[in-house]
């Protein structure tokens, strides 16, 4: 528990004051002016500060310490890629009379592994003509382009401190939409499109506001009220797609929507050899517009203050209640711009209720790696794109499943948000310690049981 | 049993909250332990209570050394603990309070209530309590909370029990209880260590004294000592807080408050039916125990109240009813008590901070985008003038000290045109150099001709700055006094009496009972 | 309320359900009486019209859907399947007059419920249940009015209670883990990864106990990264959740593409677990088909809600889980190590929703599919807060959430009017309901969600 204590928080960022021994009660939780994350408040301003830690470890953690959780969950995910592999397997049988088969085995398996991933994200050293060769990172950039805007959403309203995990819902909304107006109404090339994106960004913006406004009306917790949303959508949107007049395609009898007009596609932007499409630049422009928000508008300036600190936020005169309001309709907007992405991107030929492709949880984890900074989201978010095309190349060039992604940046995640873990792993010393931590006894509780991972992960690394 | 510290001393990184501290408690005694806040006081007891661990020194009980992990040990060795925030759990009936941590059980494991109802009712008739078992301690009136973390202690067979600054949230009627009762448990033969800054209480109760400052033992005395005695050594100085202050020429009344109720979210009546006015160019301090209303009345005037009756008009415009910022707008300017939780956003830097309260006010921002170059210019010079000292303008101030923090909120409020100033408790925790600093800009806003309230528990701050005193007791005010009233009849009035000889000075005192 | 207690002062202004509820008896003095109200400043007792409200919301519902829009026709029920032993006659009621008559007794009970809430009494959870029960009862009445097939009561309720399992373990696992503050978000992830063990274990071992004790353990592995993350390294519970689930799906799904589907036959065909009929028991017409001809992991699951529901609350494990998750500092104090109690108690929650899993493979499904507990993990925390976290409410819920479920497939046979999409969204909606207070207030433990950093 001291350990914990003194080791975790000290580290990630600077104590708010100075510690003043009045007793345990001054700093202890109890008396901590906090709202339960289960526990829906109503009347006064419901600060998170448990969110506020946590904000304060996404963003004050080191690049170093991003790098290194990257490479620990690739290491995580090559042991268990080896280990899965049939070779290695047949290999490991006679281990103790030719070790080396083993090493062998694992080599093959795990560089081919890694190696197919690259070629597939980053740059196709097997292709014989320049565009095969630099089609990956074209790829990875269209998986990038939803992964930054929902990433952007999440973040957003993770600085207000808000827990948006409905990026699925806003995406099925959004996308539904967008869809509806790309198919249904011809309008002229252009005006469709932006009236195409508006209509996502609405959606997105109205599915996400219902939770900030349940959120500053109720106090619903809108970690509750998001995945409960998720779900809604999921059948909301299913039923549409089933039911002839909404948006099913007419004339069919599967749970799809028709194609979008072409006048409602994003265009190729680098001609029709590659999948990559406008909603690029409406990524990044989404990423100027949300660091513009985030550190030159006052409308930014209130959501963060919010986010640290909603008392002092309330004091000073700032309507906390309307800061939940509009951070979630503009998060569940940029979500909601990850919809437009799929559809009118991605999938033109009409979608189904599949079309979020999981980008919105995949948001929370771009979001949290890019530390809920606009531009470390973009970032991420071309890392996770990179990591999506590499692993359907990767899945077809050496069948290992697609879904070691999922376990890979799911790692990262967790040790993103456990610097000292990743410490421990790497033995990096304790920032802003200089004290010898004292070991006055024999650690005797969590702190405990926690070493025996630490030390398997170190195990791992090495 | 005897109590015996020896040494103790406990470090939180530079700082050193207990300084090789010596204490001796023998059986059958109350031992007051007397300092300021942040003394050391709550820390040294921690340690007693293994809830903290010493980095040297060790305790004896009964001259045997103990060694304690944590407070179950200390428990288990005769240790009681009366918390200043009572360890209790709300939800629970005080029976399972009581019986926490040291169940009975009987067939399947089943908690033995009847068992703890039974020991609640023994020791409650043992010392003259009433106190149902059965009640969730929620319900209970804090004075009867208090009662059941005494008898959570006795019912582990406690012989010495610590009572942390018991009557912080007392009224004088339950304070005088608990004094019997005490008096009541020394003469079982419990020790007993009584922490606590009030001078009054100790004199009436304590059979020895030690007092300690910035962690260290600075002396011993009896029962008999004057409250000077006792209060130049708590204090360590005898230097008493003045401020140059001319007399002032308080002009037409600005702030008037007619017959104000707040009541809270739970539905108490906590600010009730309060009259007064403020003038331009005057103080009006507005003293008190902690908690008798104090707070909400600020919160009230600043618009942070829900539920707030009655008139509350500055220079001919209602505030009753508009949000914060349309306060603000209207020249309020207002340092929270709280500066961590209310006043300042840590992470943020000084400059953000200095324009927390303007986020959509020219000149700091323009068609919703933030005038970065003019903040910096603002800040650098603001910083200059209130005497920040940090790194520069963009170091977060979380960082700084509580005084250098309490600048920068007052900076930020003093450098708008204000028509009211309110400060709550504006030198709380911060060190002398900034109180100074703190108070001269005070007096500085009412040569200015700027009706000021000083909101404030110290009675030092009260009658250093006030032209005026309104003193508040449970919600409302006892009576409105000059400035240079007595201390003896400010304390009088902060127990809720008027003294006969005292005649207030406004006609409106509110509802005198 | 706990603000005698908490310095803070923030407090909800809603009236407190929970309390109410709670407390030793209906009607009681102390019930309104605040703090320091001895002092002679006045109170003003608040009282909570929620419960009369959304009465009175269903019974509009009821008017409209029943009676305004009501359907002619009869309907019919079906009590007893064909093999049991006693038969029951089928009953068939006329749908309109069924309709009128449930939306007046409706407003009756809406109307008891305003006069007690005026007269400062509670509104007990039975009448709720009558006027759900009632509810239900009309609408399925409305649902299938003039159909020509019967709506099968047996195979409701038992199709409800199988639909449960898994949601029923999983409100447990959660109802602990909250209750000693730790929220549980991976309530998925460890249902997910009980399934995915068992399978194999039980395929492995042919032993289907072996692989219902490997998906507890599996599940208490899932919390153990929870609990070490949430208190070791003080990473906020909900993100540690959510990303366990993403996690859990990515692991089961790479070793079921990569390892199971390539060895069905040894990995993943697990024995199932046969139906136990209790004797006697089992012949009770509706309630033995439902609850006495199941397998011995539903047994299971009536003795964990009892022992879950008998340990929280009259043990000494129980006290001080609560005490641990409503006030950290106060236990402490008391010498309960904080941060050991959550930790194992978590470990325990997780175990015990490793027992739902495991009742995908080796109860209902009979083979681990990916991603085959599809959300019934959210639908568990849905469960425990609409309970408020109580273990006896939070299994009624997962049993309300197992029969919204279980209707949209009884009424796909009847031809439903309602699309079936819209019962699948009940759960959730009602969870929204529930946490927006339209229902009553949740309050959760205290301290939930909170980590105890120790000074």
């Amino acid at each position: 528990m001291s350990d914990a204590a003194s080791s975790a928080p000290g580290s990630s960022a600077p104590v708010p004051s100075a510690p003043v021994p009045s007793g345990p009660a001054s700093s202890g939780p109890a008396s901590s002016p906090v709202t339960p994350a289960g526990s829906p408040t109503m009347g006064s301003v419901a600060p998170p500060p448990k969110s506020n830690q946590i904000l304060r470890d996404i963003m004050g953690g080191s690049v170093v310490i991003s790098i290194l959780a990257v490479l620990l969950a690739l290491v995580v995910g090559g042991i268990l890629i080896a280990v899965t592999d049939e070779n290695v397997q047949a290999a490991s049988v006679y281990f103790f009379s030719r070790p080396g088969d083993t090493f062998n085995a694992i080599w093959v398996s795990v560089s081919g592994a890694y190696g197919a991933l690259f070629q597939g994200a980053v740059y196709n050293f097997g292709g014989n003509t320049f565009v095969k060769q630099i089609k990956p990172i074209t790829d990875t950039l269209t998986f990038a382009t939803p992964l930054i805007a929902a990433g952007l959403g999440v973040g957003l309203a993770f600085r207000a401190g808000m827990f948006n995990i409905g990026g699925q819902g806003q995406m099925l909304i959004a996308a539904a939409c967008s869809g509806w107006v790309a198919y249904s109404f011809p309008l002229p090339y252009g005006i469709h499109l932006i009236v195409a994106v508006l209509a996502g960004i609405v959606g997105g913006a109205v599915w996400g506001g219902i939770v900030g406004v349940l959120k500053a009306r109720t106090g619903a917790h809108e970690v509750i009220v998001t995945i409960m949303l998720n779900y809604i959508a999921v059948y909301l949107i299913s039923y549409l797609l089933r039911t002839p007049g909404a948006l099913q395609a007419p004339g069919s009898s599967n749970p799809k929507t028709p194609a979008d007009l072409p006048t409602a596609i994003y265009p190729d932007l680098l001609g029709g050899d590659f999948n990559l499409h406008a909603g690029l630049l409406v990524s990044i422009a989404a990423t100027v517009f949300v660091w513009w928000l985030l550190s030159r508008s006052s409308l930014g300036f209130k959501f963060r203050a919010v986010g640290v600190n909603p008392n002092a936020a309330r004091v000073a005169g700032i309507n906390v209640k309307r800061s939940y309001i509009y951070v979630m309709l503009l998060s569940g907007g940029l979500v909601g711009l990850a919809g437009v992405a799929q559809v009118l991107g991605t999938v033109t030929s009409g979608f189904s209720s599949g079309i979020d492709a999981g980008i919105g949880f995949d948001a929370i984890t771009v979001a949290l790696l890019g530390r809920s900074k606009p531009w470390g989201i973009f970032v991420a978010g071309i890392l996770f794109g990179a990591f999506k095309a590499g692993g359907f190349a990767m899945q077809a060039g050496q069948g290992i499943p697609v879904d070691i992604v999922l376990v890979v940046q799911s790692l990262i995640v967790l040790f993103i948000a456990a610097p000292p873990l990743v410490r421990a792993v790497f033995r990096l010393p304790t920032p802003g310690t200089a004290k010898k931590p004292k070991q006055p006894k024999p650690p005797r509780d969590s702190s405990a049981q926690a070493k025996p991972a630490a030390a398997a992960e170190a195990v791992a690394a090495k | 049993m005897k109590l015996e510290l020896r040494g103790i001393t406990k470090r939180f990184g530079s700082l050193i909250a207990n300084d090789h501290i010596d204490l001796v408690v023998k059986p059958g005694e109350i031992h007051a332990l007397l300092g300021e806040n942040g003394a050391g006081k709550s820390t040294l007891m921690n340690v007693l209570y293994g809830l903290y661990q010493a980095d040297d020194g060790e305790i004896l009980l009964d001259d045997e050394v103990q060694h304690f992990a944590g407070p179950g040990d200390a428990m288990n060795a005769g240790i009681g603990m009366v918390h200043q925030h009572f360890m209790l759990i709300p939800v629970f009936t005080v029976a399972e309070n009581v019986m926490l941590g040291h169940e009975q059980t009987k067939g399947l494991g089943r908690l033995d209530l009847a068992a703890a109802r039974a020991r609640v009712r023994e020791i409650g008739s043992q010392f003259g309590f009433d106190v149902d078992p059965d009640a969730l301690v929620e319900d209970l009136p804090v004075g009867v909370q208090q009662r059941v973390e005494i008898i959570k202690a006795l019912s582990r067979d406690a012989k010495v029990l610590v009572f942390d600054e018991p009557t912080a949230v007392l009224t004088p009627q339950e304070t005088d209880e608990l004094m019997v009762i005490m008096g009541q448990l020394r003469d079982a033969g419990t020790s007993i260590v009584f922490i606590t800054h009030k001078l009054r209480e100790v004199r009436e109760i304590a059979d020895r004294i030690t007092i300690i400052r910035l962690g260290k033992v600075v002396g011993e005395a009896e029962p008999t000592a004057t409250n000077a005695e006792l209060a130049s050594l708590m204090v360590g100085r005898s230097v008493e807080l003045t401020v140059h202050k001319e007399h002032s020429e308080p002009g037409e009344a600005a702030l008037i408050v007619k017959d104000l109720s707040v009541v809270d979210a739970v539905g108490q009546l906590v600010v009730n039916s309060v009259s007064f006015e403020v003038h331009h160019g005057e103080i009006l301090a507005i003293a008190g125990v902690q908690g008798n209303g104090q707070t909400e009345l600020s919160e009230a005037i600043i618009g942070l109240q829900d539920d707030v009756r009655g008139t509350i008009i500055l220079d001919g415009k209602s505030l009753v009813g508009l949000s914060v910022s349309k306060v603000l707008d209207a020249g309020v300017g207002f340092v929270p008590e709280d500066r961590n939780v209310d006043g300042l956003v840590g992470e943020f830097t000084i400059a953000e901070n200095l324009m927390l309260d303007r986020s959509d006010n020219e000149p700091f921002v323009k068609r919703g985008t933030l005038q970065l170059s003019y903040l910096n210019t603002f800040a650098e010079e603001k910083a200059k003038e209130f005497d920040v000292r940090s790194q520069g303008i963009q170091t977060p101030v979380g960082r700084l000290s509580g005084g250098n923090q309490q600048k920068v909120v007052l900076a930020r409020e003093l450098s708008r045109d204000l028509r009211l100033f309110l400060a709550a408790q504006p030198t709380r925790g911060i060190d002398v150099g900034s109180i100074e600093f703190v108070h001269k800009r005070i007096v500085e806003t009412r040569d200015a001709g700027v009706p000021v309230i000083v909101v404030s528990t110290e009675l030092d701050e009260v009658t250093a700055l006030a032209d005026r005193i309104a003193v508040m007791y449970r919600g409302s005010i006892v009576g409105i006094v000059p400035g240079n009233t007595s201390r003896d009849v400010l304390g009088l009035m902060m127990t809720g009496e008027v003294p006969a000889e005292i005649t207030t000075t406004d006609s409106i005192e509110g509802a005198l009972l | 309320m706990s603000d005698s207690m908490n310095p803070s002062g923030i407090d909800t202004g809603v009236p407190d359900v929970t309390r109410t509820l709670d407390s030793s008896g209906p009607g009681t003095a102390t019930q309104h009486e605040r703090p320091d109200s001895s002092n002679g400043l006045a109170t003003t007792i608040v009282k909570s019209w929620k419960a009369p409200i959304g009465f009175a919301v269903f019974t509009l519902i009821a008017l409209v859907l029943f009676v305004i829009l009501g359907r002619d026709g009869d309907s019919t029920f079906t009590l007893s399947a064909d093999s049991d032993l006693i038969q029951l006659p089928d009953i068939t009621v006329a749908a309109r007059l069924t309709g009128i008559i449930v939306t007046v007794l409706m407003a009756v009970i809406t109307v008891v419920a305003f006069l007690r809430v005026r007269a400062d009494r509670r509104v007990p959870l039975w009448l709720t249940a009558l006027l759900g029960v009632l509810f239900l009862f009309a609408f399925l009445t409305w649902v299938d009015a003039g159909a020509s097939l019967p709506v099968q009561v047996p195979g409701l309720l038992v199709g409800m209670v199988s639909l449960s399992v898994p949601l029923i373990f999983g409100a447990m696992g959660g109802v602990i883990s909250e209750r000693v503050g730790v929220v549980n978000v991976a309530i998925e992830g460890q249902l997910l990864g009980g399934a995915f063990v068992a399978a194999v274990v039980a395929s492995i071992t042919q032993q289907p106990l072996l692989g219902l004790v490997a998906a507890a353990v599996a599940g208490a592995a899932v919390s153990f990264v929870l609990a070490a993350f949430a208190i070791k390294y003080l990473v906020d519970q909900v993100i540690v959740g959510v990303v366990l689930n993403v996690l859990v799906i990515g692991l089961t799904n790479f070793l079921y593409s990569q390892v199971l589907s390539k060895n069905a036959e040894l990995l993943n065909s697990p024995p199932r677990f046969d139906r136990i009929n209790i004797p006697i028991l089992s012949e009770i017409p509706i309630i033995g088909p439902t609850l006495f001809r199941q397998t011995i992991i539903v047994y299971l699951m009536y003795i964990a809600v009892a022992a879950v529901y008998f340990a929280l609350f009259h043990t000494r494990w129980g006290l001080r889980v609560r005490a641990v998750g409503e006030h950290p500092q106060a236990a402490d104090t008391v010498g309960i190590n904080v941060n050991s109690t959550r930790f194992w108690n978590v470990l325990l929650a997780g175990a015990i929703t490793g027992f739902g899993g495991a009742y995908f493979t080796l109860g209902s499904v009979g083979a681990f599919n990916k991603e085959m507990t599809a959300g019934a993990g959210y639908i568990a925390l849905a469960a425990v807060i609409f309970g408020q976290w109580d273990p006896i409410r939070a299994t009624l819920a997962a049993l309300l959430f197992g029969f919204a479920s279980n209707l949209q497939n009884a009424l796909g046979i009847i031809g439903s009017p309602v699309p079936s999409e819209f019962m699948l969204m009940l759960p959730y909606l009602l969870t929204i309901f529930a946490v927006a207070g339209l229902v009553g207030r949740s309050r959760g433990p205290a301290a939930s969600g909170r980590p105890y950093i120790k000074s």
